[in-house]
């Protein structure tokens, strides 16, 4: 039965990096609950609705950073380094622009959607569009440059220890996204706080 | 800085790149409004049960991360040429087999952790056969939905002449993302 053997190779690959994941998901959820995030949650009316929006831009933008690079691996387009490949370079330039306009595209997204809870009555009041925008443009900015590196060092090193690195990417991409996403949303509140 | 190939339709260019996901980008970030609009309405139903609160940002995650290993592997073997769309084809078999079973494991230790964490943290109104009942079912419901979505995702970009690199993922996750939310709480409204 290769197919039981080969599932199995790819179990084996693949259950300790989701473990790390789940650490990273049950981490976020207690930065999310806890104190500092509520208060910015009733600070800033919308933070909430944009949160499953922006941390899901780990899954589009960055996933298919990593899925790229990984094919490229595969197909020997790319080497498992950090240099000045044009491929390379390109494919972290549109990463770097896809990951912070998107944050800020769902920052007007979250103030606009708030705009109508307001007009028909489901809300009270929304946070001012500089005060969302702000937010998700902090986050955007600090967690690319996390993610983008943090992806591209993992899946090298990965590769270069024989690792599959289509296995790698989608659970790195969540648990960095996870703890990071979280940790600099929250730092982007304080920001927010402290400057507007 | 090797040179750049002139000529024919390049997928390694910013503009490529770029231009093909910020439209896929500005339709899920849509889309994942309504999963936020979802969150928050749930917040308020499970205020309860604040333990099943703990199972949601990992129930959204698992699902994205399964689809992504594999619509990740079925796009590599697609660039490769080595992908058949068949349910009887080997690759395609291996795939979801072991999906199935990494689901498994994963939503087995999701259940003794949102337990742990609500005996210690929350104040344990949850049994613990509570929990690992929503935690398995809801999981394993996730694990086909992922499975579904990567096969026909993978396909259809390929079928559109799309890179699924740029196509697949974004897909997968998004919908995960939303479907989390929802299988999640239909099972555990059924459940309790």
């Amino acid at each position: 039965m290769s197919v039981l053997r080969d599932a199995a190779g790819i179990y084996k690959e693949s259950i300790g990096i989701l473990t790390v994941a789940l650490g990273g998901g049950v981490f976020a959820g207690a930065v999310l609950g806890g104190e500092g995030m509520l208060e910015g949650f009733e600070n800033y009316p919308g933070l909430l609705l944009l949160v499953p929006a922006f941390l899901a831009t780990r899954g589009n933008v960055y996933g298919a950073l990593g899925a790229r690079i990984s094919s490229g691996l595969h197909q020997g387009l790319i080497e498992p380094r950090f240099e000045r490949d044009w491929r390379l370079v390109n494919a972290v330039t549109a990463s770097f622009i896809n990951g912070i306009f998107i944050s800020v595209f769902i920052g007007f997204l979250a103030w606009g959607l708030m705009q109508i809870l307001v007009w028909i009555g489901m809300r009270d009041h929304s946070a001012a569009l500089i005060e969302l925008i702000g937010i998700t443009f902090i986050a955007g900015v600090l967690t690319s440059v996390v993610l983008i590196f943090g992806l591209l060092v993992l899946i090298f090193a990965g590769y270069r220890y024989g690792l599959d690195p289509d296995n790698l990417v989608g659970p790195i991409v969540t648990t960095l996204g996870d703890i990071f996403g979280v940790l600099f949303l929250f730092f982007a509140v304080i920001t927010v706080d402290v400057v507007l | 800085m090797k040179e750049m190939p002139f000529g024919s339709l390049n997928t390694w260019t910013v503009r490529s790149i770029v231009g093909t996901m910020i439209p896929i980008l500005i339709i899920l970030s849509i889309l994942e409004m309504g999963s936020g609009l979802v969150l928050e309405h749930l917040e308020e139903t499970y205020l309860g049960n604040p333990t099943l609160l703990v199972l949601v940002p990992v129930m959204i995650d698992m699902g994205g991360n399964l689809g992504a290993i594999l619509s990740s592997r079925l796009s590599t073997r697609l660039h490769l040429g080595t992908l058949n769309f068949s349910l009887r084809d080997d690759v395609v078999q291996t795939n979801v087999v072991a999906i199935f079973a990494l689901a498994a494991t994963i939503f087995v230790i999701m259940g003794f952790a949102a337990w742990g964490i609500g005996e210690l943290v929350i104040g344990g109104e949850l049994s613990l056969g509570t929990l690992m009942t929503i935690s398995v079912v809801s999981g394993m419901l996730l694990a086909v939905v992922a499975v579904v979505l990567s096969l026909t995702a993978t396909f259809a970009s390929y079928r559109l002449g799309l890179d699924p690199d740029d196509t697949t993922i974004p897909i997968v996750t998004n919908v995960c993302d939303i479907l989390g939310v929802i299988i999640l709480s239909v099972v555990a409204i059924a459940v309790l």
